[in-house]
């Protein structure tokens, strides 16, 4: 063995390389995770979250024209939706609208489907729950969204 | 077909507990009287990725032989896709080799709009080429992380998880998700490229490079991180060809072979790129291939966001796809290797076949070629190189 990878090899050169790159972060400003429960973390804006319905802000009534697209795009089928035609304005209305989450695979093809904006992949995450019941949500939890969570012990 | 075949015999439920296939009672002349020994290596064993269960048969340390016995991720995808629609099949394929689900995606994208004949925009292949790129990156980070730590080494699997989230937000900004992504539709991209994602995509690329090679000073000459991977492993260029290994673990051997220059996708003949190559084809060459590769996929990325054309991004597709009737098999470079699809179209809505050539299935057969001879925790070592996930495997 020459004399050069000898000494390399006697002085600790490789391990002592590997070293430094790892006494370069010791700052605390290196330290890079998030504190999740105390610090949120920030949701873009195209994020495919808990669905949504949304209604018209003037009116109040759902956007909803039960055309069916979203059902009919889901890949789980996991969408119903029944509607009635309301005889004095000639609209349709929904009678009832299940989405269950439980099944969902946030792909967003449900929402690409809505011909009038109205179901919403929102930036909402938190979505663990108790029950598996509680997962199948109905027209007003679709419509009233998340609610705030505070986490205590 | 079936009875009259010549082989054929009934299957039994026992059959897959069997392990007399392993040849056990054929005496082995290398030691003189040692006693076998077979040993379950996982399916729950951290150094698998995964649920992949290694029966080996050992003599002392020394492995004489091995059985792979996969299928415990078995999710049944190709059966799947027989029963949706083109569109709605999409987000399933993220699902199989879920470190690198924008390959996935772009591969069954493309076959499919091979079948239809149409081809993307200039602008959503440059999209999707920036996208793929990025993933084969964080591919590889988690790869060089996770076989890093089943060799001992437990500080690149920070580093690498710590810069792969930079490439995780550029997905989660443009297209919602970070893991299973979603990002191509047949036809072109549904996502036009948000505001500054050229200059995120320039930001990654210049902090990615310092940070490679730090990863280089840690790992590349290392002497405990050479002792165990030179040397280990060896697969020579013509089993692996005869294996048909392809990706880095095909080009640590020496072939020249790269779907991206052999038969150009999407806008690939645009760029200057190099295909990084082995010597030897043993763990160390496979660890210097895929590290030259991160750094030719910052090459072509920086070209691309470049180069990026304006226009359109989705070609004109029908809403109800329906092609016509015939096959198609088209092929990708995927981080782990030739990614391929095979589609058979009856002229209906849904695909009357899907099958799926994943990179990780084909290269898992020559594990045994590979550690025979070798001592058990090579295994571990030679599972990490071939860089397999399970979820492709088992589809």
């Amino acid at each position: 063995m020459s004399l050069k990878p000898l000494l390399r090899k006697l002085f600790l050169v490789d391990l002592i390389k590997g070293l430094k790159v790892t006494f370069n972060y010791q700052a605390p400003s290196e330290a890079i995770t998030e504190q999740y429960p105390l610090e949120r973390p920030v949701i873009f804006e195209r994020f495919r979250g808990q669905p949504r319905l949304n209604s018209n802000p003037d009116t109040g009534e759902s956007l909803c024209i039960v055309c069916n697209l979203c059902a009919l795009a889901c890949p789980e089928q996991l969408i119903v939706v029944k509607g009635e035609r309301n005889p004095t304005t000639k609209r349709k209305e929904v009678v009832s609208w299940t989405y269950d989450l439980s099944r969902c695979m946030f792909c967003g093809l449900c929402a690409e489907a809505c011909s009038t904006d109205a179901l919403e992949l929102t930036q909402d995450y938190e979505m663990a729950l108790y029950t598996r019941e509680g997962m199948v949500l109905d027209q007003a939890a679709l419509e009233r969204g998340q609610e705030p969570k505070r986490y205590e012990k | 077909m079936g009875e009259n075949q010549p082989g054929y015999r009934e299957w039994t439920m026992s059959d897959s507990t069997r392990t007399d296939y392993l040849d056990l009672d054929t005496k082995d002349e290398t030691f003189l009287d040692a006693t076998e020994l077979v040993l379950n290596m996982g399916p729950q064993h951290p150094s698998t990725h995964g649920v992949l269960r290694v029966i080996l048969k050992l003599d002392g340390e020394k492995v004489l032989g091995t059985e792979c016995v996969i299928g415990y991720l078995h999710r049944g995808v190709e059966k799947i896709g027989e029963n949706r629609t083109y569109a709605m099949f999409n987000p399933y394929v993220d699902r199989m080799d879920y470190v690198a689900s924008v390959s996935n995606g772009l591969g069954y994208c493309e076959a499919v709009e091979k079948l239809l004949n149409v081809e993307a925009p200039p602008r959503a292949q440059y999209i999707r080429v920036i996208l793929t790129e990025l993933c084969r990156i964080a591919s590889h980070q988690v790869w060089l992380g996770t076989h890093a730590l089943d060799i001992g080494a437990l500080t690149p699997l920070f580093y690498c998880f710590r810069d792969r989230e930079e490439i995780l937000k550029i997905f989660e900004k443009y297209c919602g998700a970070r893991l299973t992504t979603h990002a191509f539709r047949i036809g072109g991209c549904i996502y036009e490229a948000y505001d500054g994602f050229e200059q995120d995509c320039q930001k990654f690329c210049d902090a990615f490079l310092p940070k490679l090679d730090e990863y280089e000073e840690l790992l590349t000459t290392n002497r405990i991180w050479v002792r165990r991977t030179k040397g280990v492993g060896i697969l020579n260029p013509e089993d692996c060809i005869a294996l048909g290994v392809t990706g880095p673990v095909l080009r640590a051997a020496g072939v020249k072979w790269d779907l991206r220059r052999a038969q150009p996708y999407e806008a690939y003949k645009d760029f200057d790129f190099e295909i990084p190559t082995g010597l030897n084809g043993d763990t160390y060459d496979r660890y210097l291939v895929r590290i030259e590769e991160m750094r030719q996929s910052v090459r072509i990325i920086r070209q691309a966001v470049e180069g990026l054309p304006q226009g359109p991004i989705m070609a004109k597709v029908p809403k109800v796809i329906k092609p016509p009737v015939g096959e198609i098999y088209h092929s990708i470079e995927a981080p782990k290797g030739e990614l391929g699809y095979f589609i058979v179209s009856d002229g209906s809505t849904q695909p009357y076949r899907v099958r799926v050539r994943p990179p990780s299935f084909v290269n898992l057969q020559a594990l045994d070629k590979m550690v025979r001879g070798l001592l058990v925790a090579d295994v571990v070592a030679v599972i990490g190189t071939l860089d397999i996930v399970l979820g492709e495997v088992d589809r």
